[in-house]
């Protein structure tokens, strides 16, 4: 696989009073079209990580390499056109009146010609099944919906990788499900790479593999499971335990005995009904 | 505090060619230090219910009753500003509304607004700033140095500073780390159990409503459709599931087991450790039986 965004050795800090760096020598690689998910406590360096990718703040030291460019003042715009972003809160990303035309303001600003704007912004809207919303007004939308029609914003423009700045934190469950859902069919028609910054563990099961961030440091890098596995630490690591880890320790309170490994809720369905047959 | 809504309606620039219809036909009652937790889909009327609970806006037909103050479409708005005082809103992302130099200023802003005194409110701050999982050393720093998380619990202690009766909160963790998410709900739910805060919770988090609430109302499309125990609603998860809502993990879980093995939870858990005991029980006994 070749990369399509190398960090070398970035350091960064926002201010010189600050006792330590925002971000300290972290050095990792994105291959085309991966997901990778990014964890780590509130104030660990994440967001600060992102925005040094598509150029927002510039690294102290170290350098970034999107496609075959070193990030560098000259190319920060040929940049940020490879890199599109979602963030947080559904409602303060809006700008047109109707799904279509919010879908349209990036090629706008790109004087993309009207005719290829239009076949752009159907098909992107259909790339998220919000082709039916065309012409509804965004505000009507649930926070899912709205989150769908952010990343079709981001496809239209065709980039090569999105990153999630939290993207699904607002969200119900449910909404979650369908914007992950929905990232997971872009990026394979798209063979885009995909960045999710995250406290969400779904969301961070979906990535193919994960970065750890502790105090401006990667201290941790593996797939889901391997990261998982690490039980009662994940708190540390910004994350929430998953449910049937939750689950284990009470179950294992009341003198139940639990397996040790990192079980999904069907695998802790199939134990219990194993166990129940024990018995 | 009691805070009980009778045939609310709201209607927005009512009179004019734009008059829109936000709320109608709204009976619910929040009692005095009970948790309430106000769910529904986005656009469903949360956040206009929301700002009638302080009269930041009047209801356009009906009655609020706020304590021992009627609110009707026509109150003089002199005279609610001790009603501000009684309920505190934390907004969403409230970080936004920082503003002064020093942090021991900004949560003694709004104390100082109601005409305590100086020394008083930064002695409110003082004693604040712990309860919010932030040291003394914090006082005399400015609110624009801190992380995200740390402004939202300075922003959380101007709004406790006031000491209200009854505490709003609209969406309070979004955005936290899973574990700043805990610290500040059991915060909360620390003040409703140990000093008798009227709380109510507006938010997504199903988990959250399972785990802290007591009561539970459901909005959509601007007026009340289900009002009770978190335990009783969420018993109804496909009714829940076409007002694109969700269940709590525990309860997903629970009627998941219902379905696949045929057990029964007389108990819908609200938590792992209720899970687990039911859990239990169901294992318990003929299990050779039901399999």
């Amino acid at each position: 696989m070749s990369e399509i965004i190398t960090v070398n050795h970035i350091s960064y800090k926002y201010t010189d009073e600050q006792e330590r760096n925002a971000l300290n020598d972290v050095s990792f690689t994105i291959a085309k079209g991966e997901w990778v998910a990014i964890i780590g406590p509130n104030g660990s360096g994440k967001s600060t990580l992102a925005k040094t990718i598509n150029g927002l703040i510039e690294p102290m030291s170290g350098d970034v390499t999107a496609g075959n460019l070193t990030l560098n003042e000259k190319n920060i715009w040929s940049i940020r056109e490879m890199v599109g972003m979602v963030f947080q809160n559904p409602d303060n990303q809006f700008v047109g009146s109707t799904v279509q035309d919010d879908v349209a303001f990036g090629l706008e600003n790109l004087g993309v010609p009207r005719d290829d704007m239009v076949d752009r912004v159907r098909d992107a809207l259909d790339k998220v099944n919000m082709l039916e919303f065309a012409e509804r007004e965004p505000a009507r939308l649930s926070g899912g919906q709205k989150q769908r029609v952010a990343i079709a914003g981001i496809v239209a423009l065709r980039p090569d990788i999105m990153i999630l700045d939290e993207a699904t934190s607002m969200l119900d469950p449910k909404g979650r499900q369908e914007v992950l859902r929905t990232v997971k069919e872009v990026k394979e028609k798209e063979n885009l790479s995909v960045i999710s910054i995250t406290h969400d563990i779904d969301e961070a099961a979906a990535a193919n593999r994960i970065i750890v961030m502790k105090a401006g440091e990667l201290i941790k890098e593996g797939t889901p499971e391997e990261i998982f596995s690490y039980g009662d630490q994940l708190i540390e690591m910004g994350l929430d335990l998953p449910f049937p880890e939750k689950l284990k320790s009470s179950l294992k309170e009341i003198g139940i005995s639990v397996p040790t490994e990192y079980l999904t809720e069907e695998g802790m369905v199939d134990w219990l009904w194993t166990y129940g047959l024990k018995k | 505090m009691d805070i009980r809504f009778e045939e609310v309606g709201y209607t927005y620039q009512k009179g004019t060619p734009f008059q829109s219809r936000a709320l109608y036909d709204i009976n619910l009652s929040i009692k005095d230090a009970s948790y309430t937790a106000l769910v529904g889909h986005t656009g469903s009327g949360k956040s206009t219910v929301l700002q009638h609970l302080n009269a930041l806006k009047k209801p356009t037909e009906g009655t609020i009753t706020i304590g021992d103050r009627l609110i009707t479409p026509t109150t003089d708005n002199k005279g609610l500003k001790s009603l501000r005082k009684k309920v505190g809103i934390v907004f969403q992302f409230p970080e936004a509304q920082l503003f002064e130099e020093t942090i021991a200023k900004d949560i003694a802003f709004g104390p100082k607004n109601f005409g305590v005194s100086e020394e008083e409110a930064i002695e409110r701050a003082r004693v604040l700033l712990p309860q919010v999982g932030l040291d003394e050393s914090f006082m005399e720093r400015s609110p624009f140095d801190l992380s995200g998380g740390q402004m939202r619990r300075v922003a959380i202690a101007g709004v406790l500073a006031m000491e209200p009766e009854v505490l709003v909160l609209d969406e309070p963790t979004a955005g936290l780390d899973p574990q700043g998410r805990k610290e500040i709900m059991d915060m909360f739910y620390d003040l409703y159990k140990t000093q008798g805060l009227t709380i109510v919770l507006v938010t997504h988090q199903m988990d959250d409503v399972a785990h802290y609430a007591d009561h539970m109302v459901i909005l959509e499309q601007g007026t009340v459709k289900r009002e009770g125990s978190p335990r009783e609603l969420f018993r109804e998860s496909e009714w829940l599931s076409s007002m694109q809502l969700g269940v709590p993990s525990t309860v997903a879980f629970a009627l998941k087991l219902e379905d696949k093995f045929g057990w029964t939870f007389d108990r819908l858990p609200m938590s792992t450790d209720e899970l687990a005991l039911e859990i239990k029980k169901n294992l318990g006994g003929n299990v050779g039986e039901r399999v």
